[in-house]
């Protein structure tokens, strides 16, 4: 058999040759061409945005006259501030009471629902406030939250003749109300979220455990608790994101008020940024509520190793 | 004794067994193979759905009570104690809050931006993740991790920096403020088709090809159809969170006339304070339309966003 290589045979391979580089060269074009508008969008929208936020945060610019560079300065002030300190603490408090409250509520639902029928039923009327906008809740809540014609204070009065406190204007009451309507609010998410974590514990491990004689409770801790934490590592990295970043409830619900006693982080960036204008203190506001929520959740990562719990 | 616990399963020891613990008996044989239907567990159930239709009235209530005071004139919405039936029922203040507010309006600048957000975004959305699932063109997996990084970032630390560049565009007090940053930029959208189109078997489109499709043709004619139920989750996810939006609306527009729903309300609101029936029916007409579409779609929906909301 004649093996050497004819001057067609070369041309066939080059011809082959050219067609795949053709090809390559196709799908490059395709390629950008796909991502084009999605790219344009994050360059746009969010890298230059995020480049200009350290720039920003290193001016005094009110938006109109000049740029003046000033260094760490927004940081030192912000640092030093009394409203920064303030929005801080109460952050921290609302967080406080939203994460734990919220999670161990949706995770008592999650655990209830996962044991009884109808569990359609209750899902759709708990889901309710998930997809109703936060504006709307909380007008409802402000009503039954009012002081003195409140549902809330009306029911207290009517059936154990308590006289409830001016909740969303008390200074003690203002952030445990926020909290338990971000808390009621968010109640249908984790429940749902812990539901799908539930429902994936082989069946097999609760069946063994139960044949070995262990309690509802050992059930709980040894078993389901440890195969869920996945799941609830998850939920709280999430809430605790979410509750350093409450703004729409308590716009609505109090302004900030009653003197600042529910003023927030993202209130005070709203503040600086689109009531003052002081852009370059907002921006040095907004990379610190970053760097928080970065250490935060790096920390949560940290610590992960210590209790959750991968494989059995 | 297993021959008779056989014959009577809830027979003596073996019933009640899972409310003070499991039964020891089941250790022994094929006693109490259905521990549900013992005493013990019928009573734990029934204090299940005690304490869950206790939280479904919580739940429910404050949409109830919105509900009841928009239906009651000034007088009953403040007796006390509460009336919770409204005695006569007053239907004039739907006609007279939409009197005192354009919501009409609201409503139509809403639906068109969720509309025109939700197809475009899907669209760019599917077509990145095409393109990133199955196009091979140099700086692809960098410019997806890329994607990726980006869902890290709270909307917080740019919103500064877009504010300006909305500014610099001119497009402040414009709904294109809205409309194009959401259309345009989707990481956690490009992400989920992303993952959906990996999961295609690629003959079909190897063939496709082969045949000499264009990669737009295959994307268009066999991809697409195949990402109905991710494009229909995303799409559910896109447009609650556009018509919800509040804190971008809020700082971009200015104008009553091109207020979405959520604004609207707040402005409500805020001219209302003290005329709770009129702002009760006020917020039933901001939520109705959504709370149709929820419990009429409520499976695919509780699912979309049990897919999604891990983005939140």
């Amino acid at each position: 058999m004649d093996l050497r290589v004819t001057p067609l045979d070369k041309n066939v391979i080059g011809n082959a040759r050219n067609n795949l580089r053709k090809r390559r060269l196709i799908d490059t074009f395709w390629g950008y061409i796909f991502i084009l508008p999605q790219v344009a969008g994050m360059v746009a929208f969010v890298l230059i945005p995020l480049v200009s936020v350290f720039y920003l945060s290193m001016v005094s610019w009110d938006g109109l006259g000049d740029i003046q560079f000033v260094g760490f300065q927004n940081f030192i002030d912000q640092f030093a501030s009394e409203d920064l300190r303030i929005a801080f603490i109460n952050t921290i408090n609302y967080t406080l009471i939203t994460v734990p409250g919220g999670i161990i509520l949706a995770l008592l639902t999650a655990l209830a629902l996962n044991r009884v029928r109808g569990k359609a039923i209750y899902r759709v009327i708990y889901f309710m406030p998930v997809v109703t906008s936060t504006v709307a809740v909380s007008v409802i809540w402000l009503w039954l939250l009012n002081g003195d014609y409140g549902l809330i204070n009306q029911i207290l009065r009517a059936v154990f003749h308590v006289e409830g406190p001016n909740w969303l204007a008390d200074e003690h009451w203002v952030i445990p109300s926020i909290a338990i309507v971000s808390i009621w609010g968010s109640l249908g998410i984790n429940m749902v979220i812990f539901l799908a974590g539930l429902q994936s514990i082989p069946a097999a491990y609760i069946e063994a455990a139960r044949i070995d004689g262990a309690s509802r409770l050992q059930l709980f801790w040894r078993i389901t608790l440890p195969l869920l934490s996945p799941t609830l590592f998850f939920v709280i990295v999430l809430s605790i994101i979410s509750s350093f970043q409450v703004f729409d409830q308590t716009f609505i619900l109090t302004g900030g008020g009653p003197a600042k006693e529910s003023y927030t982080i993202v209130y005070h960036i709203y503040t600086l940024g689109f009531r003052q204008f002081t852009f370059g203190p907002a921006s040095a506001a907004a990379v610190i509520l970053f760097a928080l929520l970065l250490i935060l959740t790096l920390l949560q990562f940290t610590l992960q190793r210590r209790w959750v719990t991968y494989e059995l | 004794m297993l021959q008779e616990s056989v014959q009577d399963p809830r027979n003596g020891a073996t019933s009640g067994g899972w409310a003070g613990g499991p039964p020891r008996v089941f250790q022994k044989g094929p006693v109490n193979v259905h521990p549900q239907r013992s005493l013990g567990s019928m009573a734990f159930t029934v204090f299940l759905h005690t304490l869950l239709i206790i939280g479904a009235l919580i739940m429910a209530g404050p949409f109830i009570w919105m509900i009841i005071t928009s239906l009651k004139d000034t007088s009953q919405a403040f007796s006390s104690p509460p009336s919770f039936l409204p005695n006569p029922i007053v239907w004039s203040n739907y006609p007279n809050s939409l009197q005192a507010m354009p919501f009409g309006e609201a409503y139509f600048n809403s639906i068109y931006i969720a509309i025109i957000v939700v197809v475009v975004d899907l669209l760019t959305s599917a077509m990145a993740g095409y393109a990133f699932a199955r196009i091979r063109f140099p700086g692809r997996d960098s410019i997806f991790v890329l994607f990726l990084a980006t869902l890290m970032i709270p909307f917080q630390l740019t919103i500064i920096p877009l504010f300006i560049i909305m500014q610099k565009l001119n497009w402040i007090d414009t709904h294109l403020a809205l409309i194009v940053p959401a259309c345009l930029f989707d990481a956690f959208g490009v992400f989920l088709m992303r993952q959906f189109i990996k999961g295609i078997p690629i003959e079909l489109e190897e063939a496709a090809i082969v045949d000499g499709a264009s990669r737009w043709t295959v994307f268009w004619r066999i991809i697409l159809p195949l990402l109905k139920a991710p494009l229909s989750a995303l799409g559910i996810f896109t447009f609650l969170s556009t018509w919800n939006s509040f804190f971008i609306p809020l700082i971009m527009l200015n104008t009553p006339d091109l207020f979405t729903v959520p604004l609207m309300l707040n402005q409500f609101k805020d001219q209302y304070t003290t005329q709770w029936t009129l702002v009760m029916a006020g917020s039933l007409i901001a939520v109705l339309p959504v709370l149709i579409v929820y419990i009429i779609g409520q499976r695919q929906i509780i699912q979309g966003i049990a897919l999604t909301g891990l983005k939140s």
